[in-house]
């Protein structure tokens, strides 16, 4: 095996690790933390297939963001929906077949990597442009957007003009994910597009990028709306009892 | 700072401790402050950042402190306790430890506080306003900070900074309006609650919330009005009603007992226009003969121990209310017009002094607590009282929905309920009502600009500022509809507006709690 592929694997290994449990380490970090308090933010449903509702309609069509912004929603949500079928269609490069549902994606397949990088580089230069947003960022929202942007182009250029060998890409990454290491496919622009995913995936957990999983955390959104009806306890505060109070009876008059 | 106010005082020593809460530098006089133009409409200005660095409340005395077990003073190795303090509370809360992380700013908050809207000042948007703090959990508790530093938005903690906190926290109501818009409800106020906490934690606190917390420890009021003086005051208000209606209308104190138990904020007992609305609360226990009582010492139902994210004194505030209904054994726990109370009963009592149910002799029917305007609606919807509209006819009211009602709690059965039963009751109670703009009420409800803790004269600006959305729409609806009247159900909203409404160039008799409208209305005497 020559020493780029051992160098790749070791690279690829490394990232998937901290990518993986980092994730689940920030994940692990958010669900074990407790709730003291009762803050759904109202209207909020009152059950919890309510709150699923609610859940859905955040992750599912950015709901809030909708309601505060519609131009970030439309890059936002466009970029999002990009990357989505972007991942889908990668599917390809793991599995020996596709199942038939994967063929509707292919209408869009075309298109994904373009609907990205179009999302990425409007909310790019929203931040630039938009005086409020360019007050807030900092220089990582900036690099991250770029790196996204890097890797969506990358990833175009590979699909439709320096074609890189589909089944070679495909032994590389079944041997990874099967611990089964082959020799990686030399071409330049898959080099650079998988060696910015591995950086971006080794990012993630430690980036604002946990947005991902963190939003299903958010108390304000997650909590069902029924703090009169059920008692909810605060696991780490003192008992009423312990507190000593002056009384209503021995004031005098 | 402004350089000219760091000349003025070149010869003063000043400590750390001066230097982050401005506490040599001169404070605005009330009747300085001037209120932004009204434009017709709600616009997102022009950026002017720092401009309102300047404004920083009175800081705690020392004797203050102590008593609430804070150092009295600004601690020497404040930025390690500081650090430390947050890392305890990223321990504790979940909203903390998540909104410090999943922040992208994305900028849909930007324009949503009304801080920022009346001051200009981009440090007033949420999400910049939350980045001082995420600053500093990213130096300190991320490895994105640690390898990074600024180009990740870290910074060491230092006395600019500090200051930058006494500064901004203080801006912030903890009104919940950024959380409704962001993505990932990410909620400015348990950034600011968090926040403030901290600077307690290492000597600085505000002195407005922290005497009133001490007040109400030993007092059981936020106006440390002792048991006798309330009582007092509670019986010239039975002679004044019985002089202007001539019904014995009875503010019973301490009774034990009785069915109900109504604690509302101790500002109803005297302040105005608070004690039209206790009288309301009062006409309608009398007309539906219910038997009820008010506590001499849970003689408050506002809990500052919320605004400075202090779970403790929260607690212990809340426990008088518990002890009482221990004592005095009612069915019933019913709360008067206040916002960030309601909030706080609805949302933590039952967490902080509960479980709120038979095993504290409350009857299971009823919610626990209640709120005075559910309490109405149902006496009204089952025809227990009758109200007569023609006594409001002199009014054109509209509804503020208070933040802490709209964002943080319910009224009735249904999501939503606290903005359509206040409304039905004011309908009930006048034969006129105009709705202000859609982007300003219900979920979307702008604050009064004076709640969370900002209720203090010294930054009268920031409350001035802060209410100009809301001055702007009752604005517009008093020119196209001839608006007159603004309907509270909160007792810092109303003092807020009683302040800031002049300087906007409106009359304050034009705001009013809603049950002052249904003290009105509200037919006295023999049912048929
Ligand atoms: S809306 Fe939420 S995610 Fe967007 S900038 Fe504001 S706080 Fe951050
Ligand atoms: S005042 Fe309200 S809108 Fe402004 S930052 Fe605080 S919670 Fe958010
Ligand atoms: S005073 Fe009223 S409007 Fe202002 S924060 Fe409290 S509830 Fe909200």
């Amino acid at each position: 095996m020559s020493g780029l592929s051992v160098f790749f694997l070791i690279y690829a290994y490394v990232a998937l690790a901290v990518f993986i449990i980092g994730f689940l380490v920030r994940i692990w970090k958010y669900a074990v933390t407790p709730a003291p308090l009762k803050i759904p933010q109202t209207p909020a449903p009152v059950s919890g297939p309510g709150v699923l509702g609610r859940m859905i309609l955040e992750v599912g069509i950015f709901k809030s963001l909708l309601k505060g912004n519609r131009i970030t929603w439309l890059f936002g949500y466009v970029f999002h929906l990009g990357l989505l079928f972007a991942l889908v269609k990668h599917y390809r490069f793991f599995f020996e077949t596709s199942p038939g549902w994967l063929a509707y994606f292919t209408t869009f397949e075309m298109y994904a990597g373009l609907i990205m990088l179009g999302g990425l580089t409007m909310l790019f230069v929203l931040r630039l442009i938009v005086d409020r947003t360019a007050f807030i960022s900092v220089m990582n929202d900036y690099i991250l957007l770029l790196l996204l942007m890097a890797i969506a182009s990358t990833g175009l250029l590979l699909k439709h003009y320096f074609r890189t060998n589909v089944t070679s890409v495909k032994e590389f990454m079944m041997g990874v994910v099967t611990f089964n290491p082959q020799d990686m496919p030399t071409e330049a622009f898959f080099i650079i597009h998988i060696s910015l995913v591995f950086l971006l995936l080794i990012y993630f957990p430690f980036s604002k990028l946990m947005h991902s999983g963190g939003i299903f955390f958010s108390s304000t959104r997650n909590q069902i709306d029924n703090a009169r009806d059920k008692y909810w306890k605060t696991p780490w505060a003192k008992s009423p009892e312990s507190i000593d109070i002056p009384s209503n009876m021995t004031q005098d008059d | 700072m402004a350089d000219t106010a760091a000349e003025q005082h070149e010869e003063e020593v000043l400590t750390d401790q001066d230097i982050v809460t401005g506490a040599k530098e001169p404070k605005p006089k009330a009747g300085d402050v001037k209120a932004p133009e009204l434009t017709g409409r709600i616009e997102i200005p022009k950026l002017e950042e720092g401009v309102m660095g300047w404004s920083k409340p009175h800081a705690a005395k020392p004797d203050t402190m102590e008593e609430m077990g804070f150092p009295p003073g600004l601690v020497d190795n404040w930025e390690e306790v500081a650090v430390k303090k947050l890392g305890e509370l990223l321990e504790k809360y979940k909203s903390l430890q998540v909104y410090m992380d999943i922040c992208v700013r994305c900028g849909s908050c930007t324009d949503k506080c009304q801080f920022f809207l009346g001051s200009r000042d981009p440090r007033n948007m949420p999400v910049a306003r939350a980045d001082l703090l995420r600053k500093v959990y990213k130096r300190y508790f991320t490895t994105e900070g640690k390898l990074f530093g600024k180009l990740a938005g870290a910074a060491k903690f230092d006395l600019a900074l500090l200051g930058e906190w006494y500064s901004y926290f203080h801006q912030c109501s903890q009104c919940r309006r950024c959380s409704v818009f962001c993505p990932y409800g990410i909620d400015t106020a348990e950034i600011s609650m968090a926040a403030r906490e901290i600077m307690d934690q290492i000597g600085i606190g505000q002195k407005y919330v922290n005497t009133i917390i001490v007040k109400l420890h030993e007092i059981g009021n936020n106006l440390g009005m002792n048991p006798k003086a309330l009582k007092a005051t509670l019986e010239s208000t039975e002679e004044d009603i019985e002089e202007e209606d001539g019904v014995p209308v009875k503010l019973p104190v301490d009774k034990v007992g009785a069915e109900v138990l109504l604690v509302t904020p101790s500002a109803d007992f005297f302040a105005s226009p608070h004690v039209e609305s206790l009288i309301g609360y009062a006409k309608v226990f009398h007309q539906a003969g219910t038997d009820w009582t008010l506590s001499s010492t849970a003689s408050e139902a506002g809990n500052f121990g919320m605004f400075i994210g202090n779970y403790d004194h929260m607690q212990r505030a809340a426990m008088r209310i518990r002890k009482a209904i221990e004592e005095l054994k009612p069915k019933r726990l019913i709360v008067g017009e206040c916002g960030h109370a309601w909030r706080i009963a609805y949302s933590f009592w039952n967490t902080i002094i509960g479980p709120l149910d038979g095993s504290v002799g409350l009857k299971l029917e009823y919610p626990r607590p209640q709120h005075i305007c559910e309490f109405t609606k149902d006496l009204l919807d089952r025809g227990a009282i009758k109200l007569d509209k023609s006594a409001n006819d002199e009014f054109v009211p509209t509804f503020h929905d208070s933040c802490n009602v709209a964002r943080a709690s319910r009224m009735g059965d249904l999501p939503g309920g606290q903005f359509e039963i206040p409304r039905a009751l004011i309908k009930a109670a006048c034969n006129r009502y105009v709705e202000m703009e859609e982007e300003t009420i219900r979920e979307k409800t702008f604050c009064c600009g004076g709640g969370g803790g900002l209720l203090s004269d010294e930054i009268l600006d920031v409350r001035v500022q802060g209410a100009m959305p809301r001055m702007q729409a009752y604005q517009n609806v008093k020119e196209s509809h001839g608006v007159n009247f603004l309907g509270l159900i909160c007792a810092i909203c109303k003092a807020q507006f009683t302040k800031v409404v002049p300087k906007y160039g409106v009359p304050m008799i034009e705001v009013g709690g809603v049950h002052q409208l249904i003290g009105r209305a509200i037919e006295l005497g023999a049912k048929e």
